[in-house]
């Protein structure tokens, strides 16, 4: 039992990166988790991938104008999501464009000039450091910010959870008491950015959205009520980050992949053997339908 | 999804280069008055010594220009351009350049390729590890243990950095001499003659650091760094080089490949880690911090600086390079960057 122990605690006893990592992704967890919860309740899973994308172009000129001072990057990262969420919610509440696809739009516009301005500076090293993050490598002012985004986010979705989840369940009833369903939608891409934006110094910026949806789909297989799928999706990524971290330090591979696909395999796991909707549960309802179909024929019969 | 970047770039990149060609050939160049020899040369170092080499008797263009990454090189048309119109093309060779053969492609190249490595001894990965650590036994058997773990090397993969060995600069300047001569036999007098001169800087310049860097007592000449780059400097200059990441400078540091380098700067008394110029590693900072050990100047592997600064040239890279290790390993450190 002593051994086991060591194998799952001493990484982080010897090693204080392997402390800061896990603290940078809990953090990055615990935010990230409940936001997916949303996302995948209002369908707009895809959205966080588009989002991620959309922050690209004020990284890069961030990056292009301060090298790689993480300040410049955040606050680039930050206008220019920020800019195209409100002009994509914006454009989806005030023309039949669906919000779908009007962010697919907008998150290809950023795409496409986030790849221009990152070719316009020759060297693109550093810039994937920022796609993909360093967790192993979290500076204290990294580790500041995802702690401080993490807390601002959780405080902000606990005072706007009831209109939120309004909001995602009967939106139109929100939108004929006035504006409020608006203002918490603004609100909460807002709070999503920013996730997204303190995210990528730990994952990187494409990845933070597996530790955002991967927990929150498969949170939705164990829990019915939208609260408890936030808080088991919380858990569900701090797992993630822990298995991953592990598996990179024993395995010898890199961490925030590890990370992300731990995350992927309680997805699998959940979508196997989850009790709500889950396979395994689905084929034993069918198998029981059956038999009582059966059972009401024989005594039909009888 | 960097894969699909990549390639989306480089796919890009690849059109347009094509187009670009198939507009050189609908319109052929009229052709220019210059009569100097036409250059081009794959990299920052490759075109300081062929500039050193060819002089004023050349035109010189380079395609990875000084700050930039030759690992995620991507051709522009311009670059498929210059290289269509060149008669001499230097390239590194040793697998450093693989953008090169589609870039080729592209451009219609017709002229004469230069292998700057030709005839330098190859430095296989696995090989010269495994020499490095029986070396190692002899000296120190105690701390042998784990040092040499292959982060992501493949066994017996080249290592193409030969340029980090001044000995092998010397036959990169021949080489590159007798090519430009055999290109353009006119000047052939002038080439050599420059490259000769070249060629008593590289070998004082190699004397004198050698002697410096001996003077450093053998169990603090251990160079910690991100890329493994340096490994020929090693060899040549009897430095231990413990790297935390493989030869590809974009993968990530498992945390295994951390831990490792951690475990091996403390018991070995590392007294120094050493930033790769360009790559703001921030796990290397962190390692640094961790094992509490100073974080040396910035090393230049395989690009040099813009002209006018202390590492423009290959000798002034060697310079830079030099006094960064002797000033950590000295106790006073000098500032990074």
């Amino acid at each position: 039992m002593m051994h086991l122990w060591d194998l799952l605690v001493q990484p982080f006893i010897d090693f204080g990166f392997m402390r800061r990592a896990l603290a940078g992704s809990w953090a990055l967890a615990f935010a990230a988790g409940p936001l997916g919860v949303f996302l995948v309740l209002r369908r707009l899973s895809l959205m966080g991938d588009a989002m991620a994308h959309a922050i690209l172009p004020g990284v890069a000129v961030g990056f292009l104008t301060a090298g790689l001072s993480m300040t410049a990057m955040t606050v680039g990262g930050l206008v220019t999501g920020v800019i195209v969420a409100v002009l994509a919610g914006l454009v989806s509440r005030l023309t039949p464009l669906r919000e779908d696809a009007s962010f697919a739009a907008f998150y290809l516009v950023s795409l496409g000039l986030g790849v221009l301005l990152v070719s316009l500076k020759g060297t693109n090293l550093d810039l994937i450091h920022v796609l993909f993050g360093t967790v192993l490598g979290l500076s204290a002012a990294a580790l500041l910010l995802v702690t401080l985004v993490s807390s601002i986010t959780l405080l902000a979705l606990a005072g706007m959870f009831r209109v939120l989840v309004t909001e995602c369940l009967d939106p139109l009833f929100l939108r004929t008491e006035g504006r409020i369903g608006a203002w918490a939608h603004m609100g909460f891409l807002l709070l999503l950015v920013l996730n997204l934006v303190a995210g990528f110094q730990v994952l990187g910026t494409l990845m933070v959205v597996g530790i955002m949806m991967l927990p929150a789909t498969a949170a939705r297989f164990w829990v019915r009520s939208v609260g408890g799928q936030m808080v088991l999706a919380a858990i569900l990524g701090a797992l993630a980050s822990y298995a991953g971290l592990l598996v990179s330090y024993y395995a010898d591979v890199a961490a925030s992949p590890a990370i992300i696909l731990a995350a992927g395999a309680a997805h699998f796991v959940s979508v196997a053997v989850g009790p709500y909707g889950g396979l395994l549960q689905t084929a034993r309802q069918i198998r029981a339908g059956r038999a009582r179909l059966l059972q009401s024929m024989e005594n039909d019969h009888a | 999804m960097r894969e699909l970047w990549r390639h989306l770039g480089a796919g890009l990149a690849l059109c347009l280069a094509l187009g670009a060609a198939a507009r050189a050939q609908e319109a052929p160049a009229p052709q220019a008055p210059e009569a100097r020899l036409r250059v081009v040369a794959s990299f920052s170092i490759l075109a300081d010594m062929t500039r050193e080499v060819g002089g004023d008797d050349i035109r010189l263009d380079v395609l990875v220009g000084p700050g930039r990454d030759a690992h995620t090189f991507e051709p522009s048309p311009k670059d498929a351009r210059a290289l269509g119109a060149a008669q001499v093309l230097v390239v590194n060779g040793l697998g450093f350049e693989s953008w090169m053969p589609r870039l080729l492609e592209a451009s219609g190249f017709k002229g004469r390729t230069v292998v700057a490595s030709q005839g330098v001894a190859p430095r296989h990965l696995s090989e010269a590890e495994a020499a490095r650590d029986e070396e190692g036994h002899e000296e120190h058997p105690h701390d042998e243990a784990d040092a040499g773990h292959g982060h992501g090397h493949e066994a017996g993969s080249v290592d193409p950095h030969a340029w980090q060995d001044l000995g092998n600069g010397v036959q990169y300047v021949q080489n590159i001499a007798q090519g430009l001569a055999r290109a353009d036999p006119a000047h052939e007098s002038a080439y050599f003659a420059r490259a000769d001169a070249y060629i008593r800087q590289l070998r004082k310049a190699d004397a004198q650091w050698r002697q410096q860097l001996a003077a450093v007592p053998e169990e603090r000449r251990v160079l910690a760094t991100s890329h493994d780059a340096f490994g020929y400097f090693g060899a040549a200059y009897g430095i231990r080089i413990l790297s935390l990441v493989g030869l590809s400078s974009e993968a990530e540091p498992s945390a295994r490949a951390m831990a490792d380098l951690l475990k091996q700067v403390r018991a070995q008394h590392v007294s120094a880690v050493f930033l790769e110029h360009g790559s703001g590693s921030q796990a290397l900072r962190q390692v640094a911090a961790e094992a509490g050990v100073t974080l040396g100047g910035a090393l230049y592997a395989d690009t040099l600086e813009q002209p006018g600064q202390d590492a423009s040239t290959y000798l002034g890279m060697f310079r830079w390079n030099t006094k960064q290790l002797l000033a950590a390993w000295q106790g006073d450190a000098a500032p990074a960057q």
